[in-house]
């Protein structure tokens, strides 16, 4: 392993905040309370499509206990994390969109009071037709749910090519095409969403927040609020689980917002389970259809994927979850020529947008199924197959990415070995079978969600003369580390102990900017920004340092917390020291680090999604036991191989690895935002219990292999760890089964209904396959047509 | 969060004085053991009780050997029960939800488990999105618009073993004891699901005699940690020799009781378990098996697997006898 001088990074060291965590002393949102506070509670709409004809709140705010009682009168100025979706309304205004859309709020003095309140809330509402899936919205234009939208009840289609895909299919030896659903599931973080607001009588306003996204409610704080962003001081806390689903501002946030300046009090609300699962913002269910042309050897020469996503209600990030499902099926294997098509449907159900992995999970199923059946028509092992056309390091895709470091090889080779691959495919006995998938996934947007110049990640580093060190950043730790690599990082270029650092993070108040914890992003961008800050007041220590031991800068060495002359190690003094010295000589020490991540070579319309600073690659060998009985697929080991670039900290690292695969697992297994379309819409299971998730017994055994293939990008050569490994659990398992059953489940997830189906149909001389059978016409716009780089 | 209403709580120390509490309260109150399963339907607002009367102060249900067992016995009491007590027992107690849930849960709580539904275990918002049902506040069955009954599923794994094994129940009320086989404690009905009269209270579980009888349960659900059962199937079988004298088969998850299949019993009386008359009784027992849409998985899957988990029932009981 490269670098093995360091003496922080690498390291299997417990996260900053585990003894917080462990023995309860975090304080999540919902455990703050502040005197005379008040609670709200928020009316939902129980019509999934309807006019709002009248409210009427008359009984509410004469409840003994009721302070105030909003309405979407009270903040009529929409709001959307997209610049272009600003689509939603604090409470609803005119109209409701889905079951759970929220149309008043109360504050009351307890939270039975603000519950009782609520329910004596009347609406008025008019029904309107619904829609229950994306085919249904793309065959009725009129109602329409939203009045904008690029046609009917489609909110986004796009349409783009990078060389003549037809032609590329004319000179492959096999063009084959297939079909793929992937169902809607859901984030499920342990912690709902709450917020405390509380605005003071010189009219500053502050709101803690279960947030990923700090910097983006605080913008749209004051949009909404009409308040200057200088009196807002946005406080993300610690997240008990985010996924994707605490990444856009929300009704809950600016309902107390504004219930805090009505009442002049504090005050809190914290969502029920249910209301979570209305929040929503989860995996958008997909159709994809994807057509490959391959020569003999597996090698590609053109690809057209389409795709339509079901977004629910709102825009949310949709629009950049549409491009998402055409973006990264380059970057993996060798693609001249690609075609994407995508359309993203409005309809009555809880708006979608990012789950871990946004927008890519879908299509990387797709696509990794689909080469199985390649490679299987070809009669190649699909191992081989993909190591034999894999896209070089440090090139160019068809769709402009640019590649740096790539470690997908290495990744295949490692889960080949460790699963015995070789000895199991399509060796197993009937009932047992092993699948092979890969993926990857950016290392944070190359471009922020609103149009600006300035920087993703901002650090500012205080050193106090007694040793200590602040570091301040935006960043927002969803239990995944983000405040432990800021302490790492500056810990391993300063040479003092991590746990000696004081971390400051996700307040809009103390901290520069952070974009947030989305798109795999914070390590890369705040461990930069944090490098950049420590490599400047190291500079500096160090010239103080140099001058007072009477040496060369370049022989000052930082470590064990002492700096001293590299030739004489005995000659030098203490961290705090070196700190006095550059504070006697300059004044108070500080300094500042901030990251932008490098301008992307594409320039065609589309182009902002997609590219990044550096992907990260994984591998992943599923096993599975399917009994031919009942369809019960069980999955005893998982065997996953994942190119970060570089550690920070490894036992972190294959916490989020592993913590990928059980999500994954889920996925492919059981996990789906079911809705009745028969029923008036309603979500079918909007429980803990009854929304299947995996539990430890159903749990498998993970191998983890950590592969390090340090990017030039990364801090310290790192790359991201949190979403990536997810990508290939769905694909690796359903090409498990059909090592295992002989039968196709050409959708997620793979239940025991539908593996029993295609294997009764096998029986029965069909096809053994179960999914979608046909793609909707869309009416696809002229396409962007922007020749590959080799073509340009 | 959701919110427990207020409500009053009394601990009556004997039987007596339990009941009498009841009488007082008339239809607002309710008895409670540990409330894991009454507490939840509170905040749903499924039950509204203004008073709760506490069963678990009370010695006389938490009395235990190896025929009787008391119904404030916990889960997980029961699940390592004295080995002189049929095995099934134990085995069922074990399958119920999580090792949480079962150092609080009942024996009585199991046996007078409400029936459920997708339709109806929901919070009151959700339901009045549909409008509700006609188990509370509502006049329809969602799950099947044009029945005037409700469909709602019994839920409990022990009590189709109870069922299967013959075990009777004893109920103190108003009136005296009484003794009620099993079978006849329950309703295919999913609002009035249970014999027992609101003021009666389940004390106790009498177990037959374990001689030259087997019995086994099998439950399906989608998670082994802590799922309600999709499907349950008890098999009681009275051995003589090698051949079956007599049997029982009794699903739960698939109707708002615990049903007997006496046709697949039938088929195996006089009959030694093999290959074939196992798949005998295990098709007799699919085709009155008539789940409904109202659980997790699909309803069709959800009947085929009524031939496969009688089978494996049945498998289990044969390998224990060769």
């Amino acid at each position: 392993m490269a670098g093995s001088n360091h003496r922080v990074i690498g390291k299997a060291l417990r996260k900053v905040d585990a003894v917080a965590k462990v023995t309860g002393a975090t304080r999540f949102a919902d455990d703050l309370a502040l005197p005379r506070m008040l609670y709200a509670k928020l009316l939902r709409s129980t019509q999934p499509h309807a006019r709002i004809l009248a409210i009427d709140v008359t009984a509410a705010a004469r409840l003994p206990g009721v302070r105030a009682v909003l309405t979407g009168r009270d903040l009529p100025i929409p709001f959307g994390i997209l610049p272009v979706s600003q689509d939603e309304h604090a409470l609803c205004l005119d109209k409701v969109r889905f079951i759970g859309d929220p149309v008043a709020a109360v504050a009351a003095t307890s939270e039975e009071i603000a519950t009782a309140a609520a329910e004596l809330i009347r609406v008025d509402y008019e029904p309107l037709r619904t829609f229950a899936s994306a085919e249904e919205a793309v065959a009725n234009a009129e109602p329409r749910i939203h009045d904008y939208g690029d046609r009917g009840n489609l909110h986004k289609i796009v349409d783009l090519e990078f060389g003549d895909v037809a032609e590329a299919f004319e000179h492959a030896d096999l063009v084959r095409e297939d079909l793929f659903f992937f169902e809607g599931n859901t984030h499920l973080p342990m912690e709902q969403h709450a917020a405390l607001a509380t605005y003071a009588p010189d009219g500053k306003l502050t709101l803690w927040s279960s947030t990923q996204t700090p910097h983006y409610v605080h913008r749209a704080l004051a949009n909404v609020l009409e308040l200057p962003p200088a009196r807002i001081r946005v406080i993300a806390t610690p997240n008990g689980g985010g996924f994707g689903g605490k990444s856009d501002p929300f009704s809950h946030e600016i309902a107390v917002a504004k219930l805090a300046m009505v009442t002049g009090r504090p005050v809190k609300i914290t969502l029920t389970r249910e209301e979570v699962f209305y929040c929503h913002r989860g995996r958008h269910p997909t159709l994809m259809s994807i057509k490959t042309g391959v020569k003999r050897d597996g090698s590609i020469t053109g690809m057209h994927f389409k795709s339509l996503l079901d977004g629910g209600a709102y825009g949310s990030y949709g629009v950049a979850s549409t491009y998402y499902t055409g973006a990264l099926q380059t970057v993996t294997y060798q693609v001249p020529r690609y075609r994407f098509q995508g359309a993203r449907a409005f309809t009555n159900k809880a708006p979608c947008g990012p789950k871990r992995g946004h927008g890519t999970p879908q299509p990387r199923f797709a696509l990794e199924v689909h080469v199985d059946k390649i490679a299987e028509q070809l009669g190649i092992d699909p191992a081989e197959l993909r190591l034999n056309t894999l896209v070089p390091r440090d090139s160019l895709t068809a769709n402009y990415l640019r590649v740096g470091s790539m470690g997908l090889g290495t990744c295949i080779e490692k889960v080949v070995q460790g699963s015995e691959w070789k000895k199991k495919f399509r060796k197993l006995p009937h009932g047992r079978g092993v699948g092979l998938a890969c993926s990857s996934y950016i290392s944070g947007a190359g471009l922020p969600i609103y149009w600006n110049n300035m920087p993703h990640s901002g650090v500012q580093l205080k050193c106090d003369r007694g040793g200590g060190v602040t570091v301040f950043c935006g960043s927002t730790e969803i239990g995944q580390g983000s405040d432990s690599i800021l302490a790492y990082i500056v810990a391993e270029v300063l040479g003092i102990d991590p746990f000696h650092i004081a971390i400051v993070t996700a307040d809009t108040e103390l901290t520069p900017v952070d974009l947030g914890s989305y798109s795999s992003r914070v390590t890369l961008m705040s461990g930069n920004a944090a490098l950049q800050a420590a490599e400047r007041a190291r500079e500096l220590l160090a010239l103080h340092a140099a001058r007072r031991l009477e040496i060369p800068g370049d022989r000052v060495v930082f470590a064990d917390g002492r700096v001293f002359d590299s030739r004489d190690p005995d000659t030098g003094m203490s961290f705090a020291e070196a700190v006095q010295h550059a504070e006697a000589a300059e004044g108070t020490v500080g300094t500042v680090g901030s990251y932008t991540p490098p301008m992307s070579p594409g320039k065609y319309r589309g182009a902002g999604v997609g590219p990044s600073p550096a992907y990260s690659y994984s591998a992943c060998v599923a096993e599975v036991d399917v009994d031919p009985a009942t369809g019960i697929v069980r999955v005893p080991t998982i065997w996953i191989a994942h190119d970060l670039g570089r550690a920070i900290n490894a036992a972190a690292a294959i916490g989020q690895v592993e913590g990928s695969v059980y999500m994954g697992l889920g996925e492919a297994l059981m996990e789906e935002m079911a809705y009745r379309g028969n029923r008036n819409v309603v979500h079918k299971i909007p429980s803990l219990l009854e929304y299947k998730s995996p539990t430890t017994l159903e749990m498998c055994d993970v191998v983890t292999y950590l592969i390090e293939d340090p990017d030039p990008n990364g801090p310290f050569g790192a790359k991201e760890v949190g979403q990536g490994p997810l990508l290939p659990v769905m694909p690796a398992v359903a090409n498990a089964v059909y090592d295992a059953v002989g039968v196709r489940v050409d959708e997620v997830p793979i239940t025991p209904e539908k593996v029993l189906k295609a294997l009764r149909g096998k029986g029965k001389g069909e096809a053994g396959r179960v999914g979608p059978t046909r793609f909707p016409d869309i009416p696809w716009p002229e396409p962007v047509r922007v020749p590959p780089p080799w073509e340009a | 969060m959701l919110r427990l209403p207020a409500f009053a709580y009394l601990q009556p120390k004997t039987l007596a004085e339990a009941i009498a509490m009841k009488a007082d309260a008339g239809p607002s109150g309710m008895y409670v053991a540990v409330g894991t399963d009454l507490y939840p339907y509170m905040k749903r607002r499924h039950e509204d009780p203004t008073l709760v009367i506490s069963l678990m102060g009370i010695p006389d249900l938490r009395r235990a050997d190896d025929r009787v067992v008391g119904a404030g016995l916990t889960l997980t009491e029961l699940a390592v029960g004295p080995s002189a007590r049929p095995a099934v027992v134990a085995d069922a107690a074990r399958l119920v939800s999580t090792p949480l849930l079962r150092n609080m849960g009942t024996l009585g709580g199991n046996l007078c488990l409400d029936t459920r539904c997708n339709y109806y275990n929901q919070s009151y918002e959700w339901r009045k999105s549909i409008d509700f049902c006609m188990k509370k506040e509502g006049h329809i069955c969602w799950v099947a618009p044009s029945s005037p009954r409700c469909w709602a599923v019994s839920s409990s794994d022990i009590a189709p073993v109870m069922v299967a094994i013959g075990a009777e129940y004893r109920l103190v009320g108003p009136q005296g004891e009484r003794i009620v086989p099993a079978a006849r404690f329950y309703h295919n009905d999913g609002i009035n699901y249970l014999t027992k009269q609101p003021d009666e209270i389940l004390v106790d579980v009498r177990l037959p005699a374990p001689n030259g009888w087997d019995a086994a349960y099998h439950k399906l659900r989608r998670r082994g940690s802590f799922d309600f059962p999709v499907l349950g199937v008890a098999a009681w079988i009275r051995w003589d020799g090698t051949e079956v004298s007599d049997a029982k088969i009794v699903l739960g998850g698939v109707a708002s009781y615990p049903q007997e299949v006496p046709e697949a019993g039938a088929v195996l009386r006089g009959v030694t378990l093999g290959t074939a008359s196992i798949a005998a009784a295990a098709e007799a027992a699919y085709r009155p098996s008539k789940p409904m849409d109202n659980t997790d998985f699909d309803l069709s899957w959800r009947k085929q697997m009524t031939r496969v988990y009688v089978a494996r029932a049945l498998e289990e009981l044969r390998q224990r006898r060769v």
